[in-house]
């Protein structure tokens, strides 16, 4: 196997073009995602989360475009693919699910000729082998009575069960990559702990990665390997889970990080991130971060802060980094 | 009156709604089964369960916006009825879920909070009106210019304290709310607990906290009401229910709050229910749980349960544990 990640996004940015101008809602996000792994995306409302990932999945709107960057799947633009390629890609290699089931299912088709719909297209199967595999699918998803289900229409079926059978078309052609945008956020936390631990059984059985975006910081902590944290379209933090949960280095990410509540601290007051979030029609010079940010410094309002290493697996973009890195080498100056 | 008294006293509540099922069946949908709790003066009771387990319809049943199929609501120490509910308006007011569609848009700040005021008749004049206005607005960490500006202006945090605004215009000493927090972020959520918060310790004020989310209604109550299929099947102090769960399906509930601490992630041992819930119009006989209860057994499926004292204010529904 080579070395060259399965995922690599380098330096996108995305924009909307509108009545009111140019909305900028993904601003140079770079990641490596390799085979196998749970990335998760975080952040608030807004924060370019959804439109990062339909740029690699080429599912923009109209108004929406890629205006910088590369996708390297295996090391080949996918920014680059013919439609054609484009739809194979989709299909074979890289699925995603969402948020609410129906923007994928038809409500007037059964769920037994929309899976089969999904396994036709990318497969060269007979029927019987369609039916079979289509079966074999919501079983391996977790559906009770499955010959009843593939009659069935999608509003017979409860919430839990249709993202089941979203999940099932989406993986139905073994794709290396499935990216899941809030999957669980709809559904309570019952069924939602049956959801995740399907996806990390099947993750586990299949080898697949997963991209899981959600802001729930719960859902993160539970079943990623690596962790992005976003604001204003941008990578804030990029690390392992205990690092972003532990070892915070980016001021919004130690502001979400003490914003949940927890259940040591029932009688302590919750702290909430102060302000409101940016303009992304008028991103600021600087940091998008310094109107909210109890810690910013001159030079956080006049240019953006880099991305440095924290450790080899650790990147904030920050200038209070860099601060405490000057401090440190101040320190090891020679006595003059 | 004395004031050991609870503020709240539910007995017994039920809400049945007819559906039509086919052209000639009619069934009864058991919404709420049979609720009881009570809510003192200044707490919090967090009130959690599945979606559709009936949490929305005990709050709305509670305070007569739709009228209880059966049961009775006390409030300071008076029973509430039909007749009698206009007394009570005032004091018992109610916070949504949702908020971008909770408010009219074309409706400016003022108008929306002006309205209850205005309903209730409790200014002499315009200027008292506008003054009330800009208290409430301060109240709620919003700002008295805001009161021109239409509600689809503001984003969903703000609109959310614009409900809350609307909820203490009239003084109430009990709201119910309903997962007011449910649709914002983290950051912007703990800005909104706190409102609740730091209402409650100036004003004294009762909530039934409705919430999905356990982290948040566990930072928030003093007690916890665990719902499932209409049925109240486990109530006690707060912490008690979330560090030592006793209903099998309070168990698995707070064994799948996905913990925001991967320390926490690694060690927790989720007990991941199998199925899904029932539906209220195909209630199981004897237990309602037992569908999904690792623990049941013949005995569970010849009775239901009824909740049973377990000494230091919890009570538990079922017949094993
Ligand atoms: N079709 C569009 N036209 C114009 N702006 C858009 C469009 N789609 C998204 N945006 C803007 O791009 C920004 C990023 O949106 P995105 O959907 O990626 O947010 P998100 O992080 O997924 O948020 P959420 O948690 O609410 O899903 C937002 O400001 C949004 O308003
Ligand atoms: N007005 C109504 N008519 C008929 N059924 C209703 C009505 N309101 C709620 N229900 C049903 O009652 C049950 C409980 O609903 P609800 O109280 O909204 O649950 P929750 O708030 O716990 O999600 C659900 O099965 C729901 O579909
Ligand atoms: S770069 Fe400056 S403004 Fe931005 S988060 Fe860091 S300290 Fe705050
Ligand atoms: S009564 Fe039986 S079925 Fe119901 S929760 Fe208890 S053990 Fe489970
Ligand atoms: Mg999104
Ligand atoms: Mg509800």
């Amino acid at each position: 196997m080579s070395n060259v990640p399965l995922l690599q996004v380098r330096n996108l940015h995305t924009s909307f073009y509108t009545d009111a101008g140019e909305v900028r809602a993904v601003n140079g996000i770079s990641y490596n995602l390799d085979r196998g792994k749970v990335l998760g995306i975080v952040g608030e409302s807004g924060s370019g989360k959804s439109v990062s990932a339909y740029s690699v999945m080429r599912i923009l709107t109209d108004t929406g475009r890629v205006t910088e960057g590369q996708v390297l799947f295996n090391g080949e633009d996918v920014l680059k693919y013919t439609p054609q390629q484009m739809q194979a890609f989709r299909g074979s290699r890289i699925s995603m699910i969402f948020q609410d089931p129906m923007t994928c299912l038809n409500p007037v088709f059964t769920v037994g000729s929309q899976l089969r719909e999904a396994i036709r297209i990318h497969t060269d199967r007979t029927k019987e082998q369609i039916q079979a595999r289509a079966l074999e699918m919501l079983q391996l998803v977790g559906v009770n009575e499955p010959e009843k289900r593939l009659k069935q229409y999608p509003h017979e079926l409860s919430g839990g069960m249709r993202q089941r059978v979203m999940i099932a078309m989406a993986l139905a052609c073994e794709p290396d990559i499935l990216i899941a945008d809030e999957p669980t956020t709809a559904l309570d936390v019952t069924i939602q702990a049956q959801i995740l631990e399907l996806m990390q059984s099947l993750q586990k059985k299949l080898g697949m990665a997963i991209i899981m975006i959600t802001h729930d910081l719960g859902v993160i902590a539970d079943i990623c390997d690596e962790i992005i944290v976003m604001y204003a379209g941008k990578v804030c933090e990029r690390g392992t889970a205990d690092e972003i949960f532990y070892n915070p280095r980016h001021e919004y990410t130690k502001g979400l990080i003490r914003s949940i509540p927890r259940i040591t601290e029932r009688h302590e007051k919750l702290i909430p991130i102060a302000g409101t979030p940016v303009d992304l029609l008028n991103l600021p010079a600087g940091c998008a971060f310094a109107s909210r940010c109890d810690c910013a410094m001159k030079i956080c309002l006049k240019e953006q802060p880099q991305e440095i290493w924290v450790n080899d697996s650790h990147i904030a973009a920050c200038w209070n980094n860099v601060k405490r890195m000057a401090e440190a080498s101040e320190e090891m100056r020679p006595y003059e | 009156m004395s004031d050991n008294k609870p503020l709240v006293d539910v007995r017994d509540l039920k809400q049945y709604f007819p559906v039509k099922s086919g052209l000639l069946n009619k069934l009864t949908l058991k919404a709420v089964d049979g609720v009881s709790f009570t809510i003192d003066k200044g707490e919090t009771l967090g009130l959690v369960g599945e979606s559709g387990c009936g949490k929305t319809t005990v709050g709305r049943t509670l305070l007569h916006l739709y009228k209880p199929t059966a049961g009775e609501v006390w409030f300071d120490g008076k029973l509430v009825t039909d007749k009698n509910i206009g007394e009570f308006r005032k004091d018992m007011q109610i916070v949504f879920q949702d908020p971008y569609s909770s408010l009219n848009p074309r409706m400016t700040v003022s108008d929306i909070i002006g309205e209850p005021l205005d309903i209730h008749h409790l200014y002499a004049n315009k200027k008292e009106r506008a003054d009330r206005i800009a208290e409430l607005l301060t109240l709620v960490g919003l700002n008295s210019e805001h009161a021109n500006r239409y509600a689809h202006e503001f984003s969903g945090g703000q609109r959310q304290r614009i409900g809350i605004a609307r909820a203490l215009a009239v003084n109430p000493r009990f709201i119910v709310c309903d997962e007011p927090v449910s649709a914002l972020d983290v950051s912007i959520q703990a800005q909104i607990v706190n409102t609740f918060e730091e209402l409650q310790q100036k004003l004294g004020i009762a909530y039934l906290f409705i919430a999905h989310d356990l982290l948040v209604v566990q930072h928030m109550s003093r007690r916890i009401a665990v719902m499932y299929l209409g049925k109240i099947v486990e109530i006690g102090p707060a912490a008690d229910i979330i560090n030592n769960p006793i209903h099998p399906y309070s168990q698995s509930l707070i064994s799948a709050i996905p913990m925001p601490d991967p320390e926490a992630a690694r060690h927790k041992h989720r007990i991941v229910l199998e199925g899904d819930v029932p539906s209220p119009l195909h209630m199981p006989k004897g237990c309602p749980f037992r569908t999904r209860c690792r623990y049941a057994t013949d005995a569970c499926a010849e009775s239901c349960p009824s909740l049973t004292d377990r000494g230091e204010g919890r009570q538990v529904a079922c017949h094993l544990m």
